[in-house]
């Protein structure tokens, strides 16, 4: 420690570059992880706050079609009910539409919606901040981020081409979206007409009533869901919910580019840390060689060698992330989908100094080889 | 083939001073390279050099001047030989042992003075202090010796911020505050004057006398041979009177 934190200060514009480096990277890993964040949110968050374990759908389904192909039979559900590791299953509707809002002053809002059908008798019928629950054939509940927009609780929603009028009766209070559309819950038998594409007054064809997009799943507390044995019996094709997240539009895309940049940043970061540690290393040889001549064990400057690296690190990340949680702040106002979460943001700070410091001790490997035989003017 | 040589023990320059210990090379050989090119850098030589006493090393470049000291403080080991220090052989230490031994018992100093840039004169001291594991004050006053050296006045300095005189009398500072058994030399005068080069010489000598540590000093300036109380010749790795 002696050595090291007066090498940091009288060495302090040539660290501080380093550090200036791993602070831009740190930046950048919080705007990303904001980002992603905001990108997940806007993807599932609808089937986030869901209160379900599994969904089962149609039996073949993949994966990243599955709420757009998938229509299973509403009493599938009663053979999942009667499964033991099952603690409740009910059929649930998804689909998206483009409709128009008119609010009370009477301007029209378009607006596109992700229509959850769900029974309002269910474990899948939404809790709601303000205004009333589902019940009303035509009552929907929506996602705060649709009165965002202008649209508000007691509003028509009419959906485009078939016409059928909708009236928000209420909202969740949170933002609740699924492929980047907000989400609104309706009455399944609602969402069944729909789906069905029958307009006011239309006649629903011969079997509308009997199909869902999915049977969701609930498991009993502190159960798991054997969807493999749930499957063979009921002929469905069995997703957790985590895995149900592929199937929303753009989510395995999104999240996998992000994530692909974010190990690049990792990456990156250690390689500066480890490119600057090194040359710091070459640069001192001879100093090096000098203090191992008067006796310093290799322990002994590895460890200053990695206090000056955490130190380093640790205060150029903080720096990044206040900036970026600073900047990142500033991008929670704007449409973008942005939203920093404590707990990514920890494990990216986290990362960040740990992947920095392999990166150093890979550098400092080279002081073993350095040979204090060298102080003398190398000449062995 | 062997034509090393030690000088009558100088029992007579400092009493008692054999009791005190001091370094002793026994036979020593160091070749360097491999197959055609090897290189008998040090042939069979022998020293002894008593507590207190301030021998110096002279011959021409790739005599083995340097190699001796590198044997001498544990920075390489000799093919055959050994090397005591205080009656402790420390020719076939490991790695570890022979660091040890050069930061408890053998101080260096370099051509230039090779001190750290980062640090100022004061904390050069310091620091060999803490590389030692040892503490400023228990028998070890880096400021005192600073002043002793004709540094205290620049204590605050950084390397760059002094002549190479200044430097060197640091370096000398340093490599004593351990309070080493042995103090090993390399050119302290290459860089300097003739006055300076005087001037760090006759530092050399009060600071081994006082001190009682035993001196070897390898160089090329003969006009600074005055000081020392022993001056052997190397000539191909063979050490002579």
């Amino acid at each position: 420690m002696f050595l090291a934190w007066r090498e940091l200060v009288f060495a302090r514009a040539r660290f501080g570059l380093m550090g200036g480096v791993v602070a831009l990277i740190a930046i950048l890993v919080v705007l990303l992880s904001g980002l992603s964040s905001g990108l997940v949110n806007d993807g599932v968050s609808g089937l986030q706050r869901l209160p379900v374990t599994a969904f089962a759908f149609a039996e073949g389904t993949k994966t990243d079609s599955a709420f757009s192909r998938s229509t299973v039979n509403v009493n599938q559900a009663e053979a999942w009910k009667g499964r033991d590791d099952v603690g409740d299953a009910a059929p649930f509707g998804n689909m998206l539409v483009n409709a128009k809002a008119t609010t009370a002053a009477g301007t029209q809002v378009p607006i596109d919606l992700a229509l959850f059908g769900v029974d309002p008798g269910s474990f899948l019928a939404p809790a709601v901040s303000d205004g009333a629950g589902l019940g009303d054939p035509d009552g929907i509940v929506v996602s705060k981020t649709v009165l965002d927009e202008g649209v508000g609780i007691g509003d028509t929603v009419v959906i485009d081409r078939l016409g059928t009028r909708l009236k928000v009766v209420g909202t969740t209070g949170d933002q609740r979206t699924f492929g980047h559309v907000d989400v609104a819950y309706l009455p399944l038998r609602t969402w069944q007409q729909v789906r069905a594409g029958a307009g006011p007054g239309d006649e629903v064809r011969d079997g509308a009533y009997e199909e869902a997009t999915a049977i969701a799943l609930r498991a009993r507390d502190g159960d798991r869901i054997d969807l493999s044995g749930g499957d063979a019996a009921a002929g469905t094709t069995g997703m957790t919910l985590k895995e149900s997240f592929s199937a929303s539009p753009g989510y395995s895309a999104e999240t996998s580019t992000l994530t692909l940049i974010q190990v690049f940043l990792y990456a990156i970061s250690a390689l500066v840390v480890g490119t600057f540690f090194t040359v710091w290393t070459i640069q001192r040889k001879h100093e090096l060689a000098v203090i191992r001549a008067m006796g310093a064990s290799t322990g002994y400057l590895m460890r200053d060698t990695m206090i000056q690296a955490t130190v380093i690190l640790t205060v150029s990340t903080a720096v990044g992330f206040l900036l970026g949680v600073g900047g990142g702040t500033l991008l929670t106002t704007t449409p973008m989908p942005f939203a920093l979460e404590a707990a990514p943001l920890v494990l990216a700070a986290l990362l960040l100094v740990g992947l920095g410091l392999a990166g150093a001790v890979a550098a400092v490997g080279r002081i073993v080889r350095v040979d204090p035989l060298a102080a003398l003017g190398g000449q062995r | 083939m062997t034509t090393s040589s030690t000088s009558p023990r100088p029992d007579s320059l400092r009493p008692g001073a054999r009791e005190r210990g001091g370094l002793l090379v026994e036979g020593v050989t160091l070749t360097l390279g491999d197959g055609d090119a090897t290189v008998t850098a040090l042939d069979d030589v022998h020293l002894d050099v008593a507590s207190g006493e301030f021998v110096a090393i002279v011959g021409p470049s790739g005599s083995g001047k340097s190699s001796l000291l590198a044997v001498a403080g544990a920075l390489t080991t000799p093919d055959t030989g050994r090397v005591l220090l205080d009656g402790v052989d420390i020719s076939r230490a490991s790695a570890r042992e022979k660091a040890r031994h050069r930061r408890d018992r053998i101080g260096f100093v370099f051509q230039s003075g090779n001190l750290i840039p980062a640090l100022t004169a004061l904390d050069q001291l310091r620091f060999a202090l803490d590389v030692a594991g040892r503490r400023a004050g228990d028998g070890h006053d880096p400021r005192e010796l600073l002043d002793r050296v004709g540094m205290g006045h620049r204590a605050g300095h950084r390397p760059h911020q002094l002549s190479g005189g200044e430097r060197q009398r640091v370096g000398i500072a340093r490599a004593l505050v351990t309070r080493p058994a042995v103090l090993l030399v390399d050119e302290p005068t290459a860089a300097l004057d003739r006055a300076r080069s005087d001037d760090i010489v006759t530092l050399l000598a009060h600071e081994t006398h006082e001190s009682g540590v035993a001196t070897i000093m390898v160089t090329h300036d003969h006009e600074v041979l005055g000081h020392c109380d022993r001056v052997l010749s190397m000539v191909d790795g063979r050490l002579s009177e």
